[in-house]
């Protein structure tokens, strides 16, 4: 077995993915093993005693969204009662920001990797502020999600057919170009993704009153992009899965109190260690003290190259990590010491249009000491709360240690 | 109340530079009455005990662990200066600056400054191996700063640059200087035409003064550590030096230069040298050489004689250097054929001899296994003795008639083998009154039949008198040079010259080293000096403020200093 050429094999099935987005449905229909009696959710598996504010939030908001529950309490019940099932989003192919809370009716995503077959999902975004991800369930919550749910997606889904599908890799690289780096900051990726559906959900909608309401409802929406985006990473991210003696983390995603990760050559075993919280800036009238602990599935971005990877394309939001437009340079540099190799597709004009570092190699995060660098929004800790800011988190170096030394026995090197 | 406030940090690395910073910043502190920031050596530890802050709580610290202490005017000044340690280190880090990205690891370093044909390692000795193994695996030489490196580490990490072609310069190597660029310890040296190969830091460094103070200059002075001149290690890296020195030209003289070597690696190395196409001044202190002078090799027994010797063979190159222009004879021509008149001077010429020629055949040999069959008949290298009694019954000795040496003369030269003949001219009372007006033609007459013949015949032509002899020395000399020899006044230095001719000439086709490794690529030393720093951060500001092009490695232990997972990925790395 030979190391190396496994880790390329994984990188090079990674980056020539080619996810499209093809359309949209109802996730009971779409997803792969999902069920009337089943919440998916970000991060590694999770019970509702260890779960997090914004975590038994989101959990609460979806149930009340399903008409399953009226308040935080019979929420809590029907978890711990097992009449509703709690599973990682992972476990679906699917991915979702934050709490990544993602019920039967809701609306998914649907991304076809085009090179290799394999479809993913994710959830619709619904905006800043007060937001189910965030774990905020109020009123204005569930109708918002109503109205995203049941009156743009089922146009959004037609208008995403009538275009033929997205080429999600493309609009992508073209946004690192733009100053996005795709998991903070999808402000080009979102406008580049409103102007291509624009013209279709003309097409698509009823009235040209509700065509203007769902345009302007993606356009004002900087995050409108983020969960195709992250459905397409998790698209080419979990092609590198499963190559025998690959040492590249085909999965990093927390669940708001713990830091999961998989790695390739190791099977579907999750590496857990507790989430730290997130360094950054917080909105007026917020602290770190306020903050809950790293939460979301977002970290596919990194995982597949991009994101907090590609900070150096995305010199805007380098104050969210402290500093000058060279930190953030620097902060990129400092990824491909980490990494197997360089992007093929997604390039840092700053960088004499070098290839993102992709492909975290746990050898190499367990050489150096240097974890992976995670671009993140910060929830408050508490339901209900929502986004209290954004910043720069790191998983923690434990878990790379143990699927280390979890590799070195299980190929021998122990 | 004064207070005294420790912490303890397992595993972390800071270069010593940092740490005195780091010391110095909390003395400035409000109400810090004393600090000590070091590493939890033993010889640290007495330190801090000899200004009482060896607390009980640091005394089990190991050599690994950084051990910070303060001495506050009370508790809470204590307590906030050493909470305040990681930003004062942040601060000496970024300076406040925006910084250039800086390497964490040495693959990173190498992709940003692929020029680099050198790395410097001074990190700890138990993790300095790895570095340099890891240098060579990326095909780069190493100065190796750093001590304590096992005699296996060595010897494998030589091994392994000789057969790359590249150099490991230590262990335990302080200073070299490499086309003009001091690494390490260095003197700011003069360019100029000495390179010099050193076992001997500060050695190298007051040679290299020396020179610069009388006037010369350098080369490269390249440090090989001080146990390369060991038996085990046998002069890995000094040979490779030398083999390069010789090779590059803007090298003109060469300084080998070491404490006391292995008598056995020492006469090696003599040979090696002796082989060179430069003047050799060799210091190998204490070290009792027989003579003065061999061949291009002089020994220097103190660094200033050291120094005044190589500057004098600069300027004097053609007094050290003999050209041995091999190429102007044919293929077939081997041998060197000795026609003596006198007895002993034959037999001191076969004694020089040995030095060049496994085997000189004689009719008046040495040992007894080299008789000439036939003292009429040379065979291979012959030193005949014409004045040996086969020759003088019934006539004249040599030394007084010359017609039996001319016609072996002419013999000799009608030779195909024969490339050199050597001949000795006794002057003085009793000897031929003008032995050159008969020997001078004929020597004229071998040549010019050798040279129809498309040979070229070198002929060596020992006078031996005084300018107060009858027969006129310098006409005599006069008369030889007209015909083409070439005249030496010393019996030493004839046989000594004819010997080098003729090895080289044994040895043609040859290849002269007898090793199969590839030389050290020359480009190494002569391209503008680009370089990577893995250690002390203050070489990396010495290369920088010297104009070379060098990139730092923020080194820290692999792992974190976790020797288990050290050790696997070591085998992660080395089973393909």
């Amino acid at each position: 077995m030979d190391i190396e050429k496994a880790n390329d094999t994984a990188i090079e099935r990674m980056m020539e993915s080619r996810p499209m987005l093809i359309g949209m449905g109802i996730a009971r229909d779409v997803i792969p093993g999902m069920s009337d009696d089943l919440l998916m959710h970000a991060g590694p598996p999770i019970t509702w005693a260890r779960a997090s504010g914004p975590m038994r939030g989101a959990i609460t908001g979806a149930l009340i969204y399903e008409g399953k529950a009226k308040d935080m309490a019979e929420a809590q019940a029907l978890v711990e009662s097992g009449k509703i099932k709690l599973e990682p989003c992972h476990h679906h192919h699917a991915v979702g920001p934050m709490a990544g809370v993602t019920s039967p009716s809701m609306w998914v995503y649907i991304v076809e990797n085009k090179t290799h077959g394999n479809r993913t999902f994710s959830n619709v975004n619904e905006g800043y502020g007060k937001v189910l991800r965030y774990g905020a369930y109020s009123e204005d919550v569930q109708e918002r999600l109503h109205w995203l749910n049941d009156t743009m997606a089922p146009v959004l889904a037609k208008a995403i057919e009538l275009s033929g599908g997205l080429d999600m890799r493309a609009l992508i690289a073209e946004a690192l170009h733009m100053g996005d780096e795709g998991h903070n900051r999808n402000k080009a990726g979102s406008f580049m993704y409103t102007a291509k559906l624009a013209p279709f959900v003309a097409q698509a909608a009823p009235n040209s009153e509700l065509a203007a309401q769902i345009i302007k409802s993606l356009g004002d929406n900087a995050l409108s992009v983020l969960n195709p985006v992250m459905a397409a990473c998790k698209a080419m991210a979990e092609t590198a899965h499963d190559i025998e003696g690959s040492t590249i983390v085909s999965v990093m995603a927390r669940n708001g109190t713990d830091f999961g990760m998989r790695v390739s050559g190791l099977g579907d075993r999750w590496f857990t260690a507790p989430v730290a919280t997130p360094q950054g800036l917080y909105f007026p009238g917020f602290s770190e003290a306020d903050a809950s602990g790293d939460i979301g599935d977002s970290t596919i971005t990194e995982t597949a190259g991009i994101g907090g990877f590609a900070m150096a394309t995305a010199p805007a939001i380098v104050t969210f990590v402290s500093g000058k437009p060279k930190d953030a340079i620097n902060a990129t540099l400092e990824m491909y010491e980490i990494t197997h190799g360089e992007h093929k597709y997604f390039t840092v004009p700053p960088l004499d249009f070098r290839g993102t570092p992709t492909g975290i190699d746990i050898r190499k995060v367990v050489e150096t000491g240097i974890t992976p660098r995670v671009n993140t929004g910060i929830a408050h800790k508490d339901a209900g709360v929502g986004q209290i800011g954004a910043g720069l988190v790191r998983p923690p170096f434990e878990m790379f240690q143990e699927a280390f030394m979890a590799y070195a026995e299980k190929y021998g090197f122990a | 109340m004064e207070f005294i406030k420790t912490e303890i940090r397992s595993g972390a690395y800071y270069d010593s530079v940092v740490l005195m910073h780091l010391q110095r910043s909390l003395l400035e502190l409000p109400g810090v009455l004393d600090s000590g920031v070091v590493m939890g050596t033993d010889a640290n530890k007495e330190v801090l005990e000899q200004s009482a802050l060896l607390v009980d709580e640091i005394k089990s610290a190991g050599a690994d662990d950084l051990i910070i202490v303060v001495k506050g005017a009370d508790e809470v000044q204590a307590t906030s200066a050493i909470n305040r340690v990681d930003e004062l280190i942040a601060a000496r880090r970024g300076g406040g600056i925006e910084q250039d990205y800086r390497a964490k690891t040495l693959d990173t370093a190498a992709k940003m400054n692929p020029a680099a044909q050198w790395v410097l390692v001074s990190v700890p000795g138990r993790y300095a191996a790895g570095v340099a193994r890891e240098a060579l695996g990326l095909n780069k030489n190493v100065f190796l700063y750093s001590d304590n490196v096992s005699l296996d580490d060595e010897l494998s990490l030589k091994k392994e640059a000789a057969e790359k072609g590249l150099l490991v310069m230590g262990p335990d190597c302080g200073t070299a200087i490499i086309n003009g660029i001091g690494l390490g310890f260095a003197n700011k040296v003069r360019r100029g035409a000495i390179g010099m190969v050193a076992a001997s830091g500060t050695g190298l460094q007051q040679v290299a003064l020396r020179i610069h103070q009388m006037g010369g200059g350098m080369t490269h002075a390249i440090g090989t550590g001080g146990r390369d001149l060991s038996e085990a290690v046998n002069a890995a890296t000094l040979r490779q030096a030398l083999d390069a020195l010789n090779r590059d030209e803007n090298t003109k003289v060469i300084v080998l230069l070491s404490k006391p070597p292995s008598p056995k690696v020492a006469a090696d190395i003599v040979a090696a040298a002796r082989k060179a196409s430069k003047p050799v001044i060799v210091n190998f202190i204490g070290y009792a050489a027989s003579m003065r002078k061999v061949d291009n090799v002089t020994f220097a027994t103190t660094f200033d004689g050291t120094a005044r010797l190589a500057i004098q063979a600069e300027q004097n190159p053609e007094a050290e250097a003999q050209e041995l222009n091999v190429a102007r004879f044919t293929e077939g021509q081997r041998y060197l054929r000795g026609l003596f008149s006198g007895g002993t001077l034959a037999y001191e010429t076969q004694l020089i001899l040995r030095d060049y020629l496994p085997a000189v055949y004689s009719n008046a040999p040495l040992d007894k296994a080299l008789s000439l069959p036939d003292p009429l008949v040379s065979q291979e290298n012959s030193i005949v003795d014409l004045g040996e009694d086969v020759f003088t019954v019934g006539r004249l000795h040599p030394m007084m008639d010359n017609d039996l040496r001319i016609r072996r003369l002419e013999k000799e030269a009608r030779d195909p083998e024969t490339a050199i003949i050597l001949l000795d001219v006794v002057l003085g009372y009793g000897s031929h009154p003008n032995p050159a007006s008969e020997l001078a033609p004929a020597i004229a007459k071998a040549r010019a039949a050798a040279e129809e013949a498309g040979r070229y015949l070198e002929v060596v032509a020992l006078v031996a008198g005084t300018d107060e002899d009858p027969q006129n020395m310098d006409e005599q000399i006069r008369l030889l040079k007209e015909a083409g020899a070439i005249v030496e006044v010393s019996n030493d230095a004839a046989a000594r010259r004819v010997g080098r001719l003729a090895q080289a000439l044994n040895q043609r086709g040859v290849n002269p080293t007898a090793e199969t490794n590839p030389p050290v690529a020359l480009e190494a030393l002569n391209q503008p000096l680009a370089a990577i720093n893995v250690g002390l951060e203050s070489f990396f500001e010495a290369l920088t403020a010297q104009g070379a092009e060098v990139v730092h490695v923020d080194w820290k232990p692999a792992a974190g200093g976790n020797e288990k997972m050290m050790d696997i990925l070591a085998r992660m790395k080395n089973r393909k």
